[in-house]
């Protein structure tokens, strides 16, 4: 029964707190939604494969956000597709992660500076958790991405709320990409964000 | 994001028919896709319903649109092009790079050497068998076998072995340069590809074994998305999809380029064995034979490869082409890939046009679906073999 097996023989008591045995559930069995938009998603399924075998930690793909914890947003992000990214987001239930894979979807890769149809980083549209650099990035890389997020998730308390981070963006096209706060649009009565300040504020956490 | 508009041509549905037991029915339309486990990207798949019929597909398209005719302007140097030329069709970085590399030694008029050439084919059909078994695999995880694409990832890793040696990376090599190769290959390379292609050789009659004569799998494919030769050559399809119809049309035959010239190989095309000529089963098992026939050629190359050379003799110092206009097209694993180049005389491209297999196979898709159930629009886009990076560019 793996790491449970003959230590606890004696008695099957395990003291841990609920908060620890939440998380601890909640890290082995990450379930990614499917969804691959570039290069990245070829590597992507190259880590789901046989070789490297995302499988072993729990990490296994689903076809509808609904049912996905994490979102693996594998390449590049333009214009047309970051509202739909949005959308695919707020789909998906809480607790909720997004692992930003590539160049591209970090800051927009070789795109950044004349692709006039590129986002130049999929924060600007939802909250990232783990960036993983690299074009695209081994799959090592990614494991290790994940490994990442096991720490974060770890880390996570109770009291303070899982995973509710609204973000309210205005995309005007190109680069006039707009964060009102909550107090300018009542699109979102309770966010409470700003970009890119939220994410500086949610990595001096220590996630 | 308030302002993104969208606006699809006006569907005008039929009027509710009614059904005879006093219910009404009407053609429904669905959206499949951006987001879609089967459509091998962001392709999103505009489809009029008659109950489970489809009476109308529309590609939607763009949705990964990533400027590369504007990089290729944009660039001030020929060579920084080709990092982009990798990222247009992903699977299959070395054939786009070659056909590039070859377009601009065209235009200026560059004679590479033997061992530059042998490498490049090496490389070329290393990346086409790759490129075919990612095709493979996901072509039958579409259809519900799950298998295969794991059995066919094993084998593909072993060419992204082979190719990280040489280049330094998985993906996208940035390898091919223009006028030669970015470093000459490691000492083994002979050796690993010779020990690929022994290895490899029996997994395609296990792959045949288990996907490609499975009864499940055949009653999936056979006479479905059926695409007649003539339907096929009006629409411009090129590649697999092209010979699955039955016409022998290879680049590499018909128009060669490299050093094609000097290999024995067949050009495979479907025969309907399990069905109709140009069935989803037919594009399939061409890209099945294919893979034999690539190892017929790698097996030939690394019999005739010279051990001397400079593989970088051959690179200008700076690439400045003489003013004018090319068009070189080379056969990658999806097809006609063409290079439209103007020259300006500068170090700046003026223009770098792409003819994108994947764009072209994808616009026979309307033509060839309507008839077909929606879960046969899986089978029929799996079959295309289409990659978004090159549809959208």
């Amino acid at each position: 029964m793996g790491l449970l097996d003959k230590k606890y023989q004696d008695s099957n008591i395990i003291i841990v707190s609920l908060e620890k045995a939440l998380n601890w559930a909640r890290k082995s069995s990450i379930w990614y939604m499917q969804f691959g938009l570039a290069c990245c998603a070829i590597e992507m399924m190259a880590t789901a494969a046989s070789r490297y075998d995302f499988d072993r930690f729990g990490i296994i793909p689903r076809s509808s956000p609904r049912q996905a914890d994490v979102m693996i947003v594998a390449g590049t992000v333009t214009l047309k597709m970051a509202t739909r990214i949005k959308r695919l987001y707020e789909q998906m239930a809480e607790p909720r992660y997004v692992i930003s894979m590539g160049s591209c979807s970090n800051c927009g890769g070789p795109y950044w500076e004349h692709g006039y149809h590129v986002l130049k980083g999929v924060d600007r549209v939802v909250p990232v958790d783990v960036y993983v650099p690299g074009c695209p990035p081994r799959p090592e890389a990614l494991l290790q991405g994940f490994l990442h997020l096991h720490d974060k998730i770890m880390k996570e308390s109770l009291v303070e709320g899982i995973g509710s981070k609204p973000v309210v963006i205005h995309d005007k096209g190109g680069d006039n990409i707009q964060v009102k706060s909550a107090e300018e649009t009542d699109e979102h009565k309770t966010a409470q964000i700003e970009f890119p300040q939220q994410d500086v504020a949610r990595k001096k956490e220590g996630a | 994001m308030t302002n993104v508009k969208e606006k699809g041509p006006e569907v005008t549905l039929t009027p509710p028919v009614d059904a005879g037991n006093g219910l009404k029915t009407q053609e429904m339309v669905i959206n499949m896709g951006p987001q879609h486990p089967s459509t091998h990207g962001v392709l999103r798949m505009e489809l009029t319903l008659n109950g489970e019929i489809v009476t109308r597909a529309v590609p939607h398209i763009g949705y990964l649109h990533r400027c590369f005719e504007k990089h290729s302007e944009a660039m001030n140097d020929y060579n920084k092009v080709v990092p982009y030329v990798d990222r247009m069709d992903y699977v299959a970085a070395m054939n786009n790079e070659l056909g590039y590399a070859i377009a601009m030694e065209r235009l200026m008029d560059i004679q590479v050497n033997d061992r530059v050439e042998f490498i490049r084919v090496i490389m070329a059909e290393l990346q086409r068998i790759a490129s075919h078994l990612l095709a493979i695999g996901t072509f039958g995880l579409d259809i519900g076998a799950f298998t295969p694409f794991l059995y066919c990832f094993i084998e593909r890793e072993k060419i992204l072995d082979i190719f990280e040696k040489a280049s330094g990376a998985r993906l996208l090599y940035n390898y091919i340069w223009i006028g030669g190769l970015m470093n000459d290959v490691p000492a083994d390379f002979k050796s690993d590809t010779a020990a690929f292609v022994k290895s490899f050789r029996p997994k395609i009659k296990e792959l045949n074994d288990l996907l490609s004569h499975n009864k499940i799998f055949i009653d999936r494919t056979a006479n479905v998305g059926v695409l007649p030769d003539k339907v096929a050559i009006n629409y411009g399809v090129s590649g697999p999809s092209l010979r699955g119809s039955g016409v022998k049309w290879d680049l590499r035959k018909d128009d060669p380029y490299s050093i094609y010239d000097r290999f024995e190989f067949d050009v495979i095309a479907g025969q309907g064995e399990m069905g109709t000529v140009g069935d989803c089963w037919d594009r399939y098992i061409v890209r099945v034979w294919e893979m034999e026939e690539s190892l017929k050629i790698i097996e030939q190359a690394l019999d005739q490869m010279p051990d001397e050379g400079d593989v970088q003799e051959a690179i200008p110092k700076k690439i400045r082409p003489p003013a004018g206009e090319i068009y070189c097209r080379t056969e990658t694993p999806r097809g006609e890939l063409g290079y439209y180049i103007i020259s300006d005389k500068s170090t700046t491209p003026f223009r770098v046009k792409a003819r994108a297999p994947s764009f072209v196979n994808l616009s026979v898709l309307p033509a060839i679906s309507i008839g077909a159930m929606v879960a046969d629009m899986v089978a029929i886009i799996g079959s295309i073999d289409i990659v978004l990076g090159e549809v959208d560019r």
